[in-house]
């Protein structure tokens, strides 16, 4: 029974390092993805051109545009003379940016306790807009704080002390969200994309009639497929997250032992998920159709890997629920970013464990349906 | 050969919803013959074969393979049965050697088995010189004969052919007939189906399948005699016509 089951592993896995475009599939991706979302996919607010319209120039409005430059978010583009030439530099594009401060600004301040300062920022990139303009009023109030700024009136100042923390992620990289993002989609890719066309290339080329034709229980067949990708999706998470940590210093703050038992659990969810797809196609082809469009674009969209999935619409956060890299999505985050221990991600983890039990139980039944 | 019968099979029926693909069929194949199983595309040879093969259960009827019965003792048939399918069933990117050891292998064959076996086949074959190249370099006239000889290392008792001459040319079809006659000297049972009508002569005894029945059955010289025409192509035309027949 194990020489059998051996025999299958061995096969398999020349399959695979004897097909260049498996590798690349299996290996290139990978790397490729990491390197793309880690260098040039960049959400972080860094080196962004403003402009600068200043009416006073006076005491405070030059101090808080130094304080504003200082910053590695953003630098000068220019200083200009007025609105119609803040709008030209939107319109080509020069600047993200802009800052507007009106005449009189610290007189303002001084007698009334309170002046106007125009942000403007552009937001045909709605989420990079809103940081930018978020991270200019920063500034704005950190100035006014450091500097307790009291009117000369009588009152006293009207200052609410508020203080901001990025936990977890106090420098906002947007690699610590590809990178366990990038682990959950390339797990998907490489169990359930890889294993289905293996597995409809041995229908198609008809060796699954001979297989199944041979003393060898069907599930020791199918077991004896899937565990290469096992094997090398491990190899894929680990070098993801070694990636991660040593060139994009992404920690791993929880236990290793239990990320890797999680990484185990999900990838054999994908599998499962693999198996059923092959059930269900008779081709290549058509196998690999339903892992791009059915599975890979939803998990990248609704996984909550790009779009945070509270803000998206009701229907598609019932969706999101039955997307088993939600959930997996949340585990490698706590862990990795978080520290969590199995405490906090329980429910989780259960969800994927209920998810492979169904997957696997439906892929039994529909294949015993198919040889009936 | 002699008389014993090593596939039996009473009113064997195979029904998808309410439709029988195989209906009622009734046949025997004796020990070490070469038995052709024919019929037009989706007469229910196919369907027949996988039962016989363990791989389709039956939903009604009788039959037993190698003594085994095909709705309980499925495991055991698969055992004692080689099985070669319509396609060309190797693997392309495995080489010959490679080939041989796995479905050797998967057959429960041990290293030395394998060994002795392998070098023997490679030998009868001719193909030491090409046994480590992978199977997508040799010519497809010789993967046909590599297939069938995977199919037989394990020396089953009775190898099951599903149209193993589709799209080969008459030269290597009449070199192929020849393994088959080898093997069925050597006391192996040989089970195959065809749309070839010619081939049909080259067998022990057939049955003719129309619409998931057989419609006739018995050795190509009776066949021929009892619908009074020179070749195999006419029987089959007159049996598809619906003409008259009874089995015996």
């Amino acid at each position: 029974m194990f020489d059998r089951l051996k025999g299958i592993i061995k096969k398999e896995f020349y399959h695979i390092f004897r097909d260049q475009r498996t590798l690349l599939i299996l290996f290139g991706i990978p790397i490729v993805q990491i390197v793309l979302f880690g260098f040039a996919i960049s959400n972080e607010i860094k080196n962004v051109k403003i402009a600068v319209l200043d009416q006073s120039k006076d005491e405070h409005s030059s101090q808080i545009i130094d304080k504003v430059l200082s910053t590695s978010y953003f630098d000068l583009d220019s200083y200009v003379n007025s609105l119609d030439d803040i709008n030209d530099a939107f319109q080509k594009g020069r600047i993200k940016g802009a800052l507007v401060f009106p005449p009189k600004f610290s007189e303002t301040l001084r007698k009334e306790n309170k002046a106007d300062v125009q942000i403007i920022s552009d937001a045909t990139d709605p989420n990079t807009g809103t940081q930018i303009g978020n991270y200019l009023l920063l500034q704005v109030q950190q100035y006014l704080m450091e500097h307790e700024i009291t009117a000369t009136s009588t009152l006293p100042p009207a200052l609410i002390n508020t203080e901001v923390e990025m936990r977890y992620n106090p420098e906002l990289k947007s690699v610590y969200m590809f990178v366990p993002g990038l682990i959950t989609i390339i797990l998907m890719l490489v169990c359930t994309m890889m294993t289905s066309i293996a597995i409809t290339r041995e229908k198609e080329t008809g060796t699954m009639e001979v297989l199944l034709a041979s003393p060898m229980h069907a599930s020791i067949i199918i077991l004896g497929k899937v565990t290469p990708y096992l094997l090398l999706s491990f190899v894929n998470a680990s070098l993801i997250i070694a990636l991660g940590k040593f060139i994009f210093e992404v920690p791993v703050l929880g236990s290793y032992v239990l990320l890797i038992g999680e990484i185990i659990l999900y990838c054999l969810v994908v599998l499962a998920l693999g198996i059923f797809v092959s059930t269900v196609a008779e081709t290549q082809q058509l196998a690999l159709m339903i892992s791009l469009f059915a599975l890979f674009l939803p998990t990248m969209l609704l996984s909550g890997f790009i779009f945070p999935i509270e803000n998206m619409p009701l229907p598609l956060q019932i969706v999101s629920k039955i997307v088993p890299a939600t959930y997996f999505n949340i585990i490698i985050k706590s862990i990795m970013l978080k520290g969590a221990t199995l405490n906090f991600i329980l429910k989780e983890t259960l969800i994927l464990i209920g998810f492979f039990f169904i997957l696997m139980g439906v892929s039994i039944k529909r294949f015993k349906i198919r040889l009936e | 050969m002699n008389s014993e019968k090593i596939i039996e099979t009473t009113k064997l029926t195979k029904a998808f919803g309410s439709f029988k693909a195989v209906n009622e069929i009734t046949f025997d194949v004796k020990k070490g013959e070469i038995f052709g199983f024919l019929g037009a595309n989706g007469a229910g040879k196919s369907t027949a074969m996988k039962m016989l093969t363990g791989l389709l259960s039956p939903t009604s009827g009788e039959a037993t393979v190698a003594g085994f019965d095909v709705f309980t003792q499925q495991e055991k048939i698969k055992k004692n049965i080689g099985y070669m399918s319509q396609k060309f069933s190797l693997y392309d990117d495995l080489s010959l050697l490679e080939n041989i050891k796995f479905f050797g292998g998967i057959y429960g064959l041990s290293k030395e088995q394998l060994n002795e076996r392998g070098t023997a086949m490679i030998e009868r074959l001719g193909l030491a010189d090409v046994s480590h190249k992978l199977l997508k370099e040799v010519p497809l006239g010789w993967k046909q004969k590599i297939a069938f000889s995977v199919a037989t290392l394990h020396q089953p008792k009775i190898v099951f052919l599903d149209e193993p001459t589709g799209g080969v040319d008459p030269i290597t079809r009449r070199q192929f007939w020849e393994m088959i006659y080898e093997a069925a000297d050597n006391g192996t049972t040989v089970f195959v189906t065809t749309h070839y009508m010619d081939e049909a002569e080259y067998c022990n005894r057939i049955s003719m399948m129309v619409d998931g029945r057989i419609a006739g059955y018995g050795s190509p010289k009776e066949l021929k005699a009892d619908f009074k025409t020179e070749n195999m192509d006419e029987v089959f035309v007159k049996i598809a016509r619906g003409e008259n027949y009874k089995l015996q």
